[in-house]
């Protein structure tokens, strides 16, 4: 034979051979063990979604920059021009919450529909196929980097500084919501191929989740004064996000009960107190963070084991 | 060598057919969940291994589960019961181009496509030349795909898949894509891999390919392996059960029964058509078993005649034809040297072929009878037709006793050569 003859076999040119197992159960270690190995493909799959996105607009990813500050001004306007809210540096404080609400919501709404949109490719080539979900929140976490650009623009300009030693938990958060929204992803486009309706359905929920998390008002005027004193500020925190945001908000805006010179009805200007964020400490938004943390990655495991079961029959479904 | 490269283990796989989907809440709801369906079994408990280095070919005819079986192989679909176990990596080439994006261009594409099928950034880099080479597609790599004729995109997604440097290569009927010379070119590449030693799974719809490439196939039907064995015995199970199923295939439409006399000149002579035939029909050794003959039986063919009028010199021709219409041999009982001078009434006159040279195909004949000087008093066109089968690994449309034998590479080197070596060059030798 020629190769042998050459002093070569495919066995040695590709060194140890790994066995694939195709069987209706796979245990999720493997998969773990495959999405690993699959890593570069995640990388090239983003980068796709985001090159396709934007291919043939003239402004391209700048879109993914106009349309959260658009949503940003409709409501700086609504809340504290229509409304008369002064919360100080209102526009940072929306914006905190948004950004990672944005990365949430955006990762979760594409994931869900992605096994069905790449009908295509899911019945033809063979790759571990929750790649797909986790690609839309990966393309989710770059738009959230192009997002936290202009955020620091705005800080800049408006001379708000964070708060440095939240940093860290910042990052924690962040990482949080990547592991809830992938679980979410991978579960929701498992089910979505049987039931259509949820893609539907999760639009409608996530515009109802918006509303249930401190972004566009406060949380510790609105939500901490009203439920706290009826015992009932733990269903707030039934939200896994709420913390995130909490967080987000704590690091970046930076200004739990700030106080501003506010023109009153009868001309005179007054100092107003606004509470905005949780008087606790540190480990009290670290310990809540951690907390979701691990649920999320519980919901990721559980996710990508009913991944499996219902990923048999994709093929037929699609 | 002998470590196995894939391990299939007793795979079913179970198909819903729904009547009607009910893919909405609404509808799951209105019907409880449950999906009316009928199960449907792709495939039965099926178990095939494949051997390092081994080319094994898969036969069946649609809907006989192969394409299923190779997806399950792949990975693409995950069988009901059982387990495929593959070791080493694994390209399949079961639709060409699948996973390009319309939108980027053929090299984004490339690595795209490179890595969903396991490959590093690293590796494609180094092959990607070898890629643009055999997809010929130099000037249009940088173009989006969507732009890129048919032709262009499977070859394309050909060249990426066989320079993912696979260990075991899966080929699902894709052999048959672009143009006759990309077609060479696909099946030297996959001949290339199985000099290396490579496993290679291939399905396909010409039993010519399996017969030349592979070492082993499986006549897959109804789910079930019916056969597994040598090539040339897989494709004449594999042909018998399309036979059996399909009545005959590509058997004469004329009954090769004799044929009642048709034109006979009821009493009148007629002295343009002294001897008209009456009826044709041909038979091989097992004749009555089998519908078809195999390559280097004999064949005989009959022909029935009745003459109104006594006639000296009566020539009988007998014309062989391919199935497409073209005659390829043609002869007659005068070239034989042989002269019939027949009585009034009827008779028979039988052509023999003694060894029938033919490898697969359909093939038709036809019969005259005439004078010597040329005159033609009656023919049958066509007369008959008869399928052969070939159990050798020949391909082709006949075959021919072919030897061959090694000779020394220099002609000086002849030239000094002693004269009992010279016996070397004579056939046989």
């Amino acid at each position: 034979m020629a190769a042998e003859a050459a002093g070569f076999t495919p066995r040695e040119a590709h060194g140890n051979k790994v066995t694939r197992v195709v069987s209706p159960t796979i245990s999720v270690r493997q998969r773990f063990k495959e999405i690993w190995l699959s890593r570069e493909l995640l990388v090239y799959l983003v980068r796709t979604e985001i090159k396709v996105k934007y291919k043939n607009s003239v402004l391209g990813l700048v879109w993914s920059m106009i349309s959260p500050a658009m949503t940003l001004a409709i409501y700086f306007i609504v809340f504290q021009v229509v409304l008369g809210n002064h919360m100080p540096n209102f526009v940072i404080y929306l914006f905190a919450g948004l950004l990672l609400w944005n990365l949430f919501s955006l990762g979760v709404l594409t994931g869900t529909g992605v096994i069905v949109n790449n009908a295509g490719i899911v019945k033809k080539v063979s790759f571990p196929r929750e790649i797909l979900a986790l690609a839309a929140v990966g393309s989710a976490i770059v738009f959230f980097f192009f997002q936290s650009i202009v955020m620091v623009i705005f800080m800049i300009v408006l001379h708000a500084g964070p708060d440095w030693t939240y940093l860290p938990l910042l990052v924690l958060a962040l990482i949080t919501g990547v592991v809830l929204a992938s679980a979410l992803a991978v579960l929701l486009s498992s089910i979505n191929v049987y039931l259509r309706d949820t893609q539907h359905l999760i639009e409608v929920i996530l515009t109802a989740w918006f509303w249930a998390c401190p972004i566009v008002y406060a949380y510790q005027s609105n939500i901490a004064a009203k439920l706290g004193p009826k015992g009932l500020l733990w269903v707030y925190f039934l939200n896994p996000v709420t913390p995130l945001v909490l967080t987000f908000q704590r690091c970046i805006y930076n200004k739990v009960a700030p106080t501003a010179l506010v023109k009153q009805p009868d001309g005179k200007y007054a100092v107003e107190h606004f509470a905005v964020l949780p008087l606790h400490g540190f480990w009290w938004y670290a310990s809540l963070d951690v907390a979701v943390l691990a649920g999320s990655s519980i919901l990721f495991v559980v996710a990508l084991a009913v991944f499996g079961r219902l990923e048999g029959n994709f093929a037929e479904e699609l | 060598m002998s470590d196995i490269a894939v391990d299939v283990r007793g795979v079913s796989k179970r198909f819903r057919l729904a009547h009607g989907r009910h893919n909405s809440l609404k509808e799951r709801v209105i019907h409880g969940g449950r999906t009316p369906h009928e199960d449907f079994w792709a495939l039965k408990d099926v178990s095939l291994v494949a051997r390092e280095g081994e080319t094994v070919g898969i036969l069946g005819r649609n809907g006989s589960g192969k394409s299923t079986l190779l997806k399950c192989i792949c990975g693409v679909l995950q069988p009901t019961s059982g387990e495929v176990v593959v070791r080493g990596k694994l390209a399949g080439l079961l639709e060409l181009g699948a996973g390009f994006q319309q939108d980027l261009s053929g090299r984004e594409n490339v690595y795209l496509n490179g890595s969903m099928l396991g490959m590093s950034k690293k590796e494609v880099d180094r092959v990607f030349d070898d890629i643009v080479d055999f997809s010929e597609l130099e000037e249009f790599i940088d173009g989006p795909v969507k732009f890129y004729s048919s032709g262009m995109y499977v070859r394309l997604g050909f060249a990426v898949a066989v320079n993912v440097n696979p260990d075991i290569l899966v080929v699902d009927e894709v052999l048959a894509v672009g143009d006759e010379r990309f077609q060479r070119k696909c099946i030297e590449r996959v001949k290339d891999f199985q000099r290396e030693g490579r496993t290679i799974l291939l399905v396909t719809h010409s039993p010519d390919q399996v017969r030349s490439i592979c070492d082993r196939a499986v006549v897959l039907s109804h789910g079930d392996v019916i056969h597994e064995g040598v090539p040339g015995e897989a494709v004449r199970i594999f042909r018998e059960g399309l036979l059996e199923e399909e009545g005959t295939l590509a058997i004469p439409e004329e009954s090769p029964e004799p044929q009642p006399p048709t034109i006979v000149p009821k009493g009148k002579p007629d002295a343009d058509h002294p001897v008209r035939v009456t009826y044709v029909a041909h038979t091989y050794p097992r004749f009555e078993e089998v519908g078809y003959l195999a390559t280097g039986d004999s064949l005989t063919i009959g022909v029935g005649y009745h003459a109104s009028i006594a006639t000296d010199d009566v020539v009988f021709s007998l014309e062989l034809r391919d199935s497409d219409d073209n005659c390829f041999m043609r002869t007659d009982t005068d070239i034989m040297g042989l002269r019939f001078d027949l009585p009034v009434g009827p008779g028979l006159v039988n052509f023999l072929v003694d060894d029938i040279p033919l490898l697969d195909g359909t093939f038709s004949y036809s019969v005259g009878i005439l004078s010597k000087g040329g005159i033609l008093f009656d023919w049958r066109e066509p007369a008959g037709s008869f399928a052969v089968m070939s159990p050798g690994k020949d391909t082709g449309f006949i075959t021919m006793p072919v030897r061959a034998w090694l000779l020394p590479p220099e002609p000086e080197a002849i030239a000094q050569m002693a004269p009992e070596e010279l016996d070397y060059l004579r056939p046989g030798a």
